[in-house]
């Protein structure tokens, strides 16, 4: 099995500890005048998303994660698994409940999603920063009604209920940032 | 569109830095030349390397006799003091494998002087005087001075001397988040003393102000005298032994080791040998688990061992990094900010 060595270390750098993936998201050598040097390191979770911190003796070595992230198009649900498509090579991809939890109310066929694959199995799944989804249930628009930050709420095609300025109807399409889950504009 | 990365073969350096650099430079050589300190010069490619375990030093290829990049030019300007040079000083370019980071650099700027007859004590009032007047637009006086001891009783509570090593651990597991039992377990009392000083005391000192930590344990005492402190009333209330060191540091930067030196011959021999047996340990139990390691026995400076034996005259000896002091000095953050083409771009 391949292995990093401490001296590998920087951010970016996919490993296995405690059975799980992990990358490395800040790097920092610390080593006193005299004695041990260190990596004193942050790492997040691929399965989680937590950072913790961790530190390793120099030269202590861990199991490289075969980890790539891949842009793939969102193809459809079957009840079980959600579907996914490399683009070039049409080959398909099946992420189950947990890859998708945290994207599944910003999942809309077609649209390009970054997949992180984890021995070739979808691991996590990464929405675009601004999606454009259609409102599917919302109380009636309030015609003139301009005033600044009075909202609503709605739903949108994909499930995702969001906050709206009143003036937006059931049926348009708007823009939506997927960090926040925030109103943008109209599409 | 250009799809070949041009390589990017300019400094990092701008033209300020390479300017404080050289005013640098020429201050320390007026400081030495006004005292007296006679500036030498010794090899940089030897053919026995440095011991101490936690330094590497880098090789050349040729097997049958190799040659090695010196570390410090500790050997052989201690050779010089048996000699009957006297007061002695270098700046000298040093390497050490695989110390790469924000305050790393593997290829670095190293000033080292000896002064014949000092104490450590007279040996920190001098050096307090050279980095406060180099610092001097930037630190404020005076500078502290404190035992290593008085640095973990008064953040952790802990004697840094006595403490055993299952205490020391449980100190470390609870200080220190993202360790298991089990990992700390393979750890020696150095090593977790010394996860405690970087994570945990070495982040609270004054951000404006030079620090001296003085008086280290024995196990840390390299080619320091053994003796007791004359500076904590604690220890010496409590006959401790110490390692008649100091280190000194710039907020949490750390600038330079000083130690009493070790003149006793076979002290020096005992300091090498040892330093080769945990070596040896080291690469033995690393083996024993499977995994590859770099560490390996060294060859001990015999010449430097002849020198000793004929006499090193009492002295103070101390080594600081320039690159780091002209970190402090240009406000820079990371080392690669002040050396003109860094590990990646030499």
């Amino acid at each position: 099995m391949a292995s990093y060595n401490t001296s590998e270390f920087k951010s970016g750098l996919k490993f296995i500890m405690d059975g799980d993936p992990y990358t490395i998201v800040e790097n920092e050598f610390v080593k006193p005048g005299k004695g041990q040097a260190f990596s004193r390191v942050k790492i997040r979770n691929l399965k989680t998303g937590r950072v913790i911190d961790k530190t390793w003796k120099s030269g202590d070595s861990v199991e490289a994660a075969d980890v790539m992230e891949v842009d793939m198009e969102y193809l459809y649900e079957d009840g079980e698994f959600w579907h996914f498509m490399e683009p070039t090579s049409f080959d398909q991809y099946a992420a189950d409940e947990n890859a998708v939890a945290d994207v599944r109310l910003w999942l809309k066929p077609q649209e390009k999603y970054v997949v992180t694959l984890w021995n070739g199995a979808p691991l996590s799944i990464s929405p675009p920063n601004f999606i454009e989804l259609e409102i599917t249930d919302c109380d009636p628009g309030v015609k003139g009604d301009t005033a600044q930050g009075a909202t609503k709420p709605a739903t949108v095609d994909t499930g995702a209920q969001i906050k709206v300025p009143l003036f937006v109807e059931e049926g348009e399409i708007v823009k939506i940032d997927t960090r926040t889950g925030e109103y943008i504009s109209r599409a | 569109m250009n799809i070949f990365r041009v390589p990017d073969w300019k400094p990092n350096t701008d033209h300020q830095v390479r300017k404080q650099r050289a005013q640098m430079l020429h201050d320390i050589r007026a400081f030495f030349y006004e005292r007296d300190v006679l500036e030498v010069e010794t090899p940089a490619l030897s053919q026995a390397a440095n011991t101490d375990p936690y330094i590497e030093s880098f090789q050349t290829n040729d097997n049958a006799c190799p040659r090695f990049l010196h570390t410090s030019p500790e050997y052989p300007m201690k050779r010089l003091l048996a000699s009957g040079s006297g007061d002695i000083y270098q700046i000298a370019k040093v390497w050490r494998q695989a110390e790469l980071g924000a305050n790393h650099n593997p290829e670095f700027s190293l000033l080292e002087w000896y002064r014949v007859g000092f104490s450590y004590q007279q040996l920190i009032q001098e050096v307090d005087l050279l980095l406060s007047s180099l610092l001097s637009k930037i630190i404020h006086k005076p500078s502290l001075i404190v035992s290593y001891q008085q640095l973990f009783l008064e953040k952790l509570n802990i004697n840094p001397h006595t403490i055993n090593h299952a205490k020391l651990m449980a100190c470390v597991h609870t200080s220190i988040s993202g360790f298991d039992l089990d990992y700390l377990n393979d750890l020696s009392i150095q090593d977790l003393l010394d996860l405690l000083l970087t994570h945990c005391i070495e982040p609270d000192f004054k951000t404006d102000k030079l620090t001296f930590v003085i008086d280290y344990p024995v196990t840390q005492s390299a080619l320091a005298m053994i003796g007791k402190s004359k500076f904590d009333k604690d220890l010496s209330s409590n006959n401790q032994n110490i390692a008649m060191r100091f280190e000194v540091y710039f907020g949490d930067l750390e600038l330079g080791n000083g130690y009493q030196e070790l003149i006793d011959y076979d002290g020096n021999c005992q300091v090498l040998k040892s330093e080769n047996k945990i070596r040896d340990n080291v690469r033995q139990k690393t083996q024993q688990l499977n995994k590859q390691t770099e560490i390996k026995t060294v060859p001990e400076d015999t010449l430097f061992l002849e020198a000793i034996k004929n006499g090193l005259p009492e002295c103070a000896g101390v080594a600081i990094g320039l690159d780091r002091v002209l970190m402090a000095i240009t406000g820079k953050d990371n080392i690669k900010q002040v050396i003109n083409f860094p590990w990646d771009k030499a």
